[in-house]
């Protein structure tokens, strides 16, 4: 699944969670990631927490209206009326990074309204020495707990789902952090998508065989002649079970 | 080709009536019903629960202009999700409440099998056909379709099954009656298979 990230109107792609570099608008890249069959998309507002506003639901309703596949939204949500509003202007699920710090109690309570399906929790983990540490605030605020303990926290408040990324592989297309994806995958018994590194479709079938449920991808679709329905017919060809 | 979609204010319009356009078909949304407009397919999209849903349908005079259109003038009619559900004889979530009774046969909870599958239902998964029927043509066996339902609709005759999904004792996933269509599954989200759907219903 493609990520998207958005800042103001348009869509952004970095290096290490930083250099964010302009790809072009968003609304077409929806519409290409349609017929490009992919299963599902992320479009992450990376700068609304930092600057402390709300999600943009204009947007999001004219995103969901051109997606045609289930659409996960994230950035500033900060509470269940922010989820409730996210939901109706047409997303299927929502993307908790932030708010795990500030305010743990909204993964339950957002499980709770709405079901753990459409909680999504995004962990940003950087590698530091032979340990991992998670970052919030889109990667720029260091957050003493470890990826696969925040992962166990995140299950038992509710989450449907894990978006595990690696600080230091996003945006290089140096492959997955490995390591990482298999330790997370070990503390938790929900879904794990792997993101951060993807550089060519062997690099997810790495992640996929080190226990993730989904890959997340974002430079190689970008920036490279590499599409999510190549990608799907490599790992289909791997053995790996993915949707027609 | 026009198709009238019916806002009865639980739904997510917007993906749909683009779905709908996308596949080549012309859509206007209507929140009532208005005898004047020329129509050739009827779309009852749902997202939401099946006693709110046939209030609202009731509450702005839905369900005897739905009625007469599909049953007198065979207008075709797709319902999607809890639309779907809401073709019913009857559905008991929010309490026991009658649907339009275009399809015959009860809204129940799902159950789960011996291999103890969660509730809700989402995500993708297959569906397998029943029996031949220009809605589902040109889909591939085990093609996926994307899913978000707790309830599913049992009819109570088994010719009006066209295909079932395997989660939950295999429930009906779709059903079919002469002019009358419904998927459980969202076919405006569920990409270009979804699309597939959308197009053969717009061509019947």
């Amino acid at each position: 699944m493609p990520t998207l990230l958005w800042k103001d109107p348009g869509l952004v792609k970095g290096s290490g969670f930083d250099n964010w570099r302009r790809v072009g608008p968003i609304l077409p890249a929806i519409k290409v990631y349609n017929l490009r069959q992919v299963d599902e998309l992320i479009v992450v507002d990376i700068i609304a927490t930092n600057e402390n506003r709300e999600p943009d639901y204009q947007e999001i309703s004219d995103f969901s209206k051109e997606c045609f596949v289930p659409l996960t939204v994230g950035g500033g949500i900060k509470n269940v009326e922010n989820v409730r509003k996210i939901l109706g202007a047409g997303a299927d699920k929502v993307c908790i990074n932030s708010a795990i710090f500030n305010n743990p109690k909204l993964i339950s309570q957002i499980a709770q309204k709405f079901g753990s399906q459409c909680v999504v929790v995004s962990i940003d983990a950087k590698r530091i020495g032979d340990q991992y540490e998670c970052f919030s605030h889109s990667g720029t605020k260091p957050v003493s707990i470890s990826p696969t303990e925040l992962a166990k926290k995140a299950e038992k408040l509710g989450a449907g789902e894990i978006l595990i990324t690696s600080i230091e592989r996003d945006g290089t297309m140096k492959g997955y952090d490995l390591e990482l994806i298999s330790r997370v995958v070990k503390a938790v018994s929900i879904p794990v998508i792997a993101s951060g590194g993807a550089g060519n479709y062997k690099d997810m079938l790495k992640a996929i065989k080190a226990g993730a449920s989904a890959v997340a991808a974002a430079s190689i679709f970008h920036f490279t002649e590499q599409t999510p329905l190549e990608a799907k017919d490599y790992l289909r060809s791997k053995g790996v079970s993915v949707r027609y | 080709m026009k198709t009238l979609i019916i806002d009865y204010g639980v739904s997510n319009l917007g993906s749909v009536s683009r779905a709908v356009e996308e596949c080549g078909g012309k859509v206007f949304v209507n929140d009532y019903p208005k005898k004047s407009e020329k129509f050739e397919k009827i779309i009852l999209p749902g997202v939401g629960s099946f006693h709110v849903g046939m209030k609202n349908l009731r509450d702005r005079g839905w369900p005897e202009f739905i009625k007469q259109f599909v049953l007198e003038k065979e207008i075709p009619i797709l319902g999607i999700c809890l639309g779907m559900q809401l073709l019913a004889d009857s559905g008991e979530e929010g309490g026991e409440t009658p649907g339009l009774g275009l399809i015959s046969g009860q809204v129940e909870k799902l159950k789960s099998s011996e291999g103890g599958e969660r509730i809700p239902h989402v995500g993708w998964n297959q569906i397998h056909q029943k029996r031949k029927d220009l809605l589902l043509e040109g889909v591939l066996p085990g093609a996926d379709f994307y899913f978000v339902h707790s309830y599913h609709l049992v009819p109570t005759n088994k010719k009006d099954i066209l295909a079932t999904t395997p989660y939950c004792n295999n429930f009906v996933s779709v059903v079919n009656k002469k002019n009358i269509y419904g998927t459980q599954f969202h076919p405006e989200k569920s990409g270009l298979t979804g699309f597939m759907i959308l197009k053969n219903f717009l061509s019947i």
